[in-house]
């Protein structure tokens, strides 16, 4: 997540309704900078992919900190081990990995959020922990969304939650079939899409859009190349 | 649910189920190519005789890397593959990643663009449904169906076809709002359609609703509660026919949804008729939406004012809309770069297909065909 400080764009927060289109937001004015001012319409937008420098980004919109009854009562458990941010409306938590488990649990014994609608990371492969989770919960009687997110190193096994949410089954698997995450707790960690012999875990950064594992392909498929 | 784990199994091939007979233990493969898995879905069966003991799926024959692909495409390259995934619903596809992509850029599509869309995604959803019913009704041996709903989601996709020029992957909008004004007689011909699909659906009804074939193959067959449902994050038609009323339409509206007037149709037992029933009035009420947003169409530009790179600030969103299968979520993450640096899908049929195993469980082997009917997945999305 962004972290270095932008003009702030001082953006109201409806903290019940997260999802909803921002009512208050200029659609017009908040249309990002990319194409500043570009010259000669038509063909000079056609054929300029925004080569002219374009670093003036006037109102970028910037996280931030997300204040509400839920907030404080995390805060009061976890202390410094969660932040709170909204970003375009949207919450999540910023936790910490080690404190993550037990937010989880608590999200959703306490405060409701009974449907967890996705499990996805992402790969920092510069960083020293290179993997962002993302749990996506949703809350049937609050009608409320808010993402957690966690940091993990290569290798450092991640909590499991598919005792507290079945659906992540499913989920878990796949993130480990792309990532190469593994769930600590899940009944029945193996690949999902790719074949299980496969070898690699093509959502990672330094995995090439061509690259494939021809040794699997050869054996399998009996041919040199799946593309 | 007692314990939760025990919905999504895995299924152990070795180990021995203590039954009366062990010999009546018998694994059972079905698919991949098979005609009533609608696409390539391979299904391990562990049956006593007739009755399923468990089942697992094996899926990812139709795997592309969708995902991956995204994070090597810029934004607006990227808007005809998601088309790809549910093919047969693919305004729904494009809305949502529009969409997505839009609240990334803090950007409102117009409301001419938001209209045009409301009206694109409940045909669609018409149309979804009908592909659904058609199949799903030979699967479990009523060949008239397909006929009848093939013919009549032909009229959709003319509409289609006439608007945007393709019949299926549509590509029908554009980050921003929508490319395409509407045609001449657009509103004329899709006032037309929904004169003649009415009465139509009527038709569909008589031959099903009171069938006593179709009644005994459907009724207390895969039937899934409200809680499990929630706990294995099934969405759309099958959750509503479990008797849970939530519909991200008017749960968390976007588009132009919250201007029209509609109800969620529900269920109460949560078998496969009611799954059935809750289609079929989902599909009148999409009639509804579409006639009010006909009349209600407004004047105005139909794209915001989006640069023609597109270059997110840096930031993560999640958005999701109520496909015909549930809820289709994006989560994107943007570096700052032309190119998204993670697009993440979350497809209503992959979750919903974990429930499977569930819906199953205790069936007959027939049923199992009825229940993957009923689930309505389309393998596309499944595997992405």
């Amino acid at each position: 997540m962004p972290e270095d400080p932008k003009p702030p764009a001082a953006r109201s927060t409806n903290t019940g309704t997260p999802e909803k289109p921002v009512a208050g937001a200029n659609p017009v004015s908040a249309t990002p900078p990319a194409a500043g001012a570009p010259p000669a319409p038509a063909k000079a937008a056609a054929a300029a992919p925004a080569k002219p420098a374009a670093p003036a980004k006037p109102a970028g919109p910037v996280p931030t900190l997300w204040e509400a009854a839920l907030v404080d009562r995390l805060k009061r458990r976890f202390g410094s081990g969660i932040e709170a941010w909204t970003y375009l409306g949207q919450h999540y938590l910023q936790a910490d990995g080690a404190v993550v488990a037990e937010l989880l649990q608590i999200l959703r014994d306490e405060e409701k959020f009974d449907y967890c609608v996705d499990v996805t990371a992402l790969h920092y492969p510069k960083r020293e922990r290179p993997f962002d989770l993302v749990w996506i919960l949703y809350s049937f009687p609050n009608n409320q969304r808010v993402r957690v997110k966690a940091q993990f190193a290569d290798g450092a096994g991640a909590p499991s939650v598919v005792k507290l949410w079945p659906t992540t089954n499913w989920l878990e698997r796949e993130v480990f079939d792309m990532f190469g995450i593994r769930f600590e707790g899940h009944p029945d960690l193996k690949r999902i899409l790719l074949p299980d012999g496969w070898k690699g875990h093509p959502l990672r950064k330094d995995y090439g859009i061509l690259q494939q594992d021809s040794e699997w392909v050869q054996i399998n498929l009996g041919i040199e190349s799946g593309q | 649910m007692n314990d939760p784990n025990s919905a999504v199994s895995p299924l152990d091939l070795d180990a021995k189920e203590s039954t009366f007979l062990d010999a009546n233990e018998l694994i059972l493969n079905m698919g991949p190519q098979h005609p009533a898995t609608h696409g390539v879905l391979r299904v391990i069966l562990k049956l006593d005789g007739e009755k399923v003991l468990g089942l697992e799926c094996i899926i990812g024959y139709l795997h592309r890397g969708v995902e991956k692909i995204a994070e090597n495409r810029t934004y607006a390259m990227f808007n005809p593959y998601v088309d790809r995934m549910d093919y047969v619903a693919a305004v729904s596809n494009g809305l949502g990643y529009c969409e997505a992509v839009e609240k990334l850029l803090n950007v409102e599509a117009p409301p001419r663009a938001n209209y045009i869309r409301v009206i694109l995604a409940e045909l669609n959803r018409i149309a979804s449904h009908q592909l659904w019913l058609g199949t799903h009704a030979l699967d479990i041996g009523a060949m008239t169906p397909l006929f009848y709903t093939f013919r009549d989601r032909e009229e959709i996709l003319k509409i289609f076809e006439k608007y945007c020029g393709a019949r299926l992957t549509t590509h029908a909008f554009r980050i921003g709002g929508c490319l395409y004004e509407t045609y001449d007689g657009f509103e004329q011909d899709v006032r037309n359609f929904l004169d003649f699909v009415g009465p139509k659906i009527n038709e569909y009804e008589e031959l099903l609703t009171t069938n006593r074939i179709w009644v005994r193959r459907t009724r207390d067959v895969g039937v899934i509660s409200g809680k499990d449902c929630i706990a294995l994050g099934v969405t759309g038609p099958v959750l509503r026919a479990s008797g849970v009323k939530w519909d991200l339409r008017k749960a968390q509206p976007y588009a132009a949804y919250k201007k029209f007037d509609f109800e969620i149709p529900t269920g109460t037992n949560g078998d496969t008729y009611d799954r059935y029933l809750v289609r079929m009035a989902e599909m009148r009420q999409s009639i509804r939406i579409i006639r009010q947003a006909v009349d209600g169409l407004p004047s105005g530009p139909i794209m915001a004012k989006v640069s023609k790179v597109i270059k997110p600030p840096v930031g993560e969103i999640y958005h999701s809309i109520e496909a015909p299968k549930g809820e289709l979520g994006y989560f994107i993450a943007s570096d700052g770069s032309t190119q998204p640096y993670r697009v993440r899908v979350r497809p209503p049929s992959f979750v919903n297909l974990q429930a499977l195993d569930l819906m199953c469980k205790d069936q007959l082997v027939a049923d199992v065909i009825a229940v993957i009917g009923t689930l309505d997945i389309v393998l596309g999305e499944v595997d992405r």
